[in-house]
């Protein structure tokens, strides 16, 4: 096993029916830096993605996840909110899954679930009105209100999450993730909709809780602006394969990554494939 | 214009056989075909003048029929409401005081807040962790079934068969949903559906437990904390230096189940405001997200399921020692319907709400009684209405459960169905 590695892919096939959506992809990623997958559309991005959050099991291969302390997870084998729960994983969406009619606080609330639950002794205690109970909830918010100074929403935290502007929500999403502990964060297309001014604040906000946290991320994106700028390294997908895997730097030179997203005039075809083959 | 046409034109075609024609039994017997097309003209011209009328009032207004109502007159409703809250339950307390002999009336209040209670367990399922049930009255049966078998077999008291009656009803929901609750949306609904009608089937026939199509009557009525309400020196009315009367039972099961309803509302308040209530609204907003957030969504729909059932179970069991006699027609479909309606017309999470449209359509039916067959015309025509202009509910905001700095009531159109679908 690589030492520093946070997540490591092995192998991992997915299959839906006759469809090869992913195929035989391994790759790394390491403790506390940001790992960015990356490819055209329909590359298997969000499969592998769903693969490692458990909401799709692979058909073949091994997720596994080393915490900072050591303790181990074959993601493969865990259902999805146990992977989030004790892997700690947390996750967005490319689409993003707000609790729309819940407000900024209390989807962040929602997201410390666990925590609260044990706290108001699975709701019996709670219900009795103890002490305890009220501590933890403060606690909670207190999180929640440092999260949303974060992003600048404490303002908003008493609004419906559903009426915040799309660059907000997506920010939300994000810090809905963090009030999970989590140890990996993935990010799924994080800079979707958004105009360089906010990417470029992503960016920024995205390194900073990762130095902050003492958290690893990995993210699927199509900004190769942002991809570029943020990543300390990447992964390659074309047709469910990994075809590149390295530095940005290296990655950005690499014909593969090059025909696959620019596509090639058919003449070249030949000549690239004879590159690539090299 | 040609909207009303349209409409005139549907009625036509509705009602030209229901209404136009009519067979009578004729002088020898036999059915003579009479036609109405008089009465036939009539409804359709009204059809066609309603429309039109509609149609011009809309014009006037020019919007949602939301915004025909005055902005001042909408903050000051929603600056009432809490006032509207205690008055209703002041209101409530003081029924039997202010109608003390009038009996039809008391009966009329304790069967609504049977259903005001039903309601407020049926909107822990339905209106916050958003599992549409259509088999309530399953558990309410179970708990009146419970509550009788074991009050007849072992003689125990009401305060012990309460909540047994409750807990049984509380562990079928378990069992129940530990299969379904992975189904989504409609297919919940049609097992839950299907498992009101195996409840009743299962009553109807087991003769030798449940009496079958008998019932079981001779349940025990309750006493108040051990004197029974009767004519004897041991009785109520005689410990307290009282003059019999039948009354004092009906105002004391009155003041039950008054308490029972005001203790469910209590507690799904409180529900809502710990993690295990925000989770059932997180769930109804968007389960995939939820699991994303590790939140074991079986075990949270369970509790749901449980807690609505149990208080389901409870209100069953009040029915049972109410009645004194049970049958299985009294937990038919229609009762999970109504109940059901009474949570939707009322504001799937609002207490409020339901209990006003507990009140409004138990009060309704009475009301119309005397109208026997325009009743059920009406019923419907004021459901279709509550659809078209409160498709949410008449209280279909939500309040949050949580604030840090000033409680903001969340509009309808943002809280969220629960949405179904797979993670992209």
């Amino acid at each position: 096993m690589t030492a520093g590695a946070i997540l490591t892919v092995e192998h991992v096939t997915m299959r839906f029916g006759g469809l090869l959506a992913v195929n035989d992809l391994s790759f790394i990623a390491r403790e506390r830096e940001i790992t960015a997958l990356i490819g055209p559309n329909g590359a298997g991005k969000t499969t592998v993605f769903n693969c490692i959050t458990g909401f799709y099991k692979p058909t073949v291969g091994r997720l596994r996840l080393v915490h900072p302390g050591g303790a181990s997870f074959l993601l493969e084998r865990l259902p999805e909110f146990r992977i989030a729960r004790e892997a700690r994983v947390a996750r967005t969406f490319q689409n993003v899954r707000l609790f729309a009619g819940m407000t900024l606080l209390e989807n962040l609330l929602v997201a410390q679930h666990n925590a609260l639950m044990a706290a108001s002794g699975y709701t019996v205690l709670g219900l009795l009105g103890s002490r305890g109970y009220a501590r933890a909830e403060a606690e909670a918010i207190d999180k929640a209100r440092y999260w949303l100074d974060r992003i600048g929403l404490a303002g908003r935290a008493d609004d419906a999450a559903g009426a915040l502007p799309y660059g907000a929500q997506r920010r939300l999403e994000i810090v809905r993730a963090m009030c999970t502990d989590p140890v990996l964060l993935c990010l799924d297309e994080p800079a979707a909709g958004l105009n360089n001014r906010e990417s470029a604040e992503l960016n920024e906000f995205l390194h900073a809780i990762r130095n902050e946290h003492a958290i690893s991320i990995l993210l699927i994106e199509h900004d190769m602006g942002v991809v570029m700028e943020i990543s300390d390294r990447i992964v390659v997908l074309d047709y469910g394969e990994k075809i590149a895997d390295g530095t940005p730097r290296a990655v950005r030179d690499d014909p593969k990554v090059i025909a696959a997203y620019l596509g090639v005039a058919d003449a070249e075809v030949e000549t690239v494939e004879a590159e690539v083959a090299r | 214009m040609k909207e009303a046409a349209i409409a005139a034109l549907i009625a036509f075609g509705l009602f030209v056989l229901l209404i136009g024609f009519r067979t009578d039994p004729g002088p020898t017997g036999a059915l003579v075909l009479s036609t109405r097309f008089g009465v036939l003209a009539a409804v359709v011209a009204a059809v066609f003048l309603g429309a039109l009328a509609r149609a011009l009032v809309l014009q006037q207004f020019a919007g949602p029929i939301e915004r025909m109502v005055p902005v001042s007159l909408k903050a000051a409703l929603s600056r009432m409401a809490p006032y509207a809250t205690a008055a209703f339950i002041a209101f409530a307390i003081f029924v039997p005081i202010i109608f003390y002999n009038n009996r039809y009336l008391l009966d009329l209040g304790i069967v609504t807040a049977t259903y005001a209670m039903l309601g407020f367990g049926l909107n822990i399922v339905v209106g916050l962790a958003g599992l549409l049930n259509l088999g309530y009255a399953a558990f309410y049966a179970i708990g009146a079934y419970s509550y009788a078998l074991i009050a007849l077999t072992f003689g125990l008291s009401f305060w012990i068969c309460l909540p047994l009656g409750g807990v049984l009803a509380a562990l079928t929901g378990v069992f129940l949903g530990f299969p379904v609750l992975r189904l989504r949306g409609d297919y919940l609904a049609i097992v839950t559906l299907g498992f009101g009608e195996i409840i009743r089937l299962v009553l109807l026939n087991w003769q030798n437990l449940t009496g079958g199509p008998n019932g079981i009557s001779g349940i025990p009525r309750p006493s108040f904390f051990g004197l029974p309400f009767n004519a004897t020196d041991h009785g109520f009315a005689a410990t307290f230096g009282l003059a019999y009367s039948p009354t004092h039972r009906v105002v004391f099961l009155y003041y039950l189940i008054l308490a029972l309803a005001l203790l469910t509302s209590w507690v799904t308040l409180r529900l809502r405001r710990l993690p295990i209530g925000r989770a059932w609204e997180a769930l109804r907003e968007d389960e995939i997200a939820c699991r994303a957030l590790g939140i074991d969504t079986t075990t949270t729909k369970l509790t749901a399921f449980a807690i609505g059932a149990m208080f389901g179970g409870f209100a069953g069991a009040f029915f049972a020692t109410r009645q004194g006699f049970i049958s299985p027609e009294s937990f038919t479909f229609t009762e999970s319907a109504f109940v059901l309606a009474i949570v939707v017309l009322g504001g799937m999470g609002s207490q409020l709400g339901v209990a006003v449209a507990a009140a409004v359509m138990l009060g309704g039916f009475e009301f119309f009684r005397e109208f026997e067959q325009y009743r059920m015309l009406v019923f419907g025509a004021a459901m279709v209405a509550v659809m078209i202009y409160r498709p949410r509910g008449l209280i279909a905001t939500r309040k949050p459960s949580v604030f840090l700095r000033e409680q903001k009531i969340v509009p309808a159109a943002i809280v969220g169905e629960a949405r179904t679908g797979t993670p992209a």
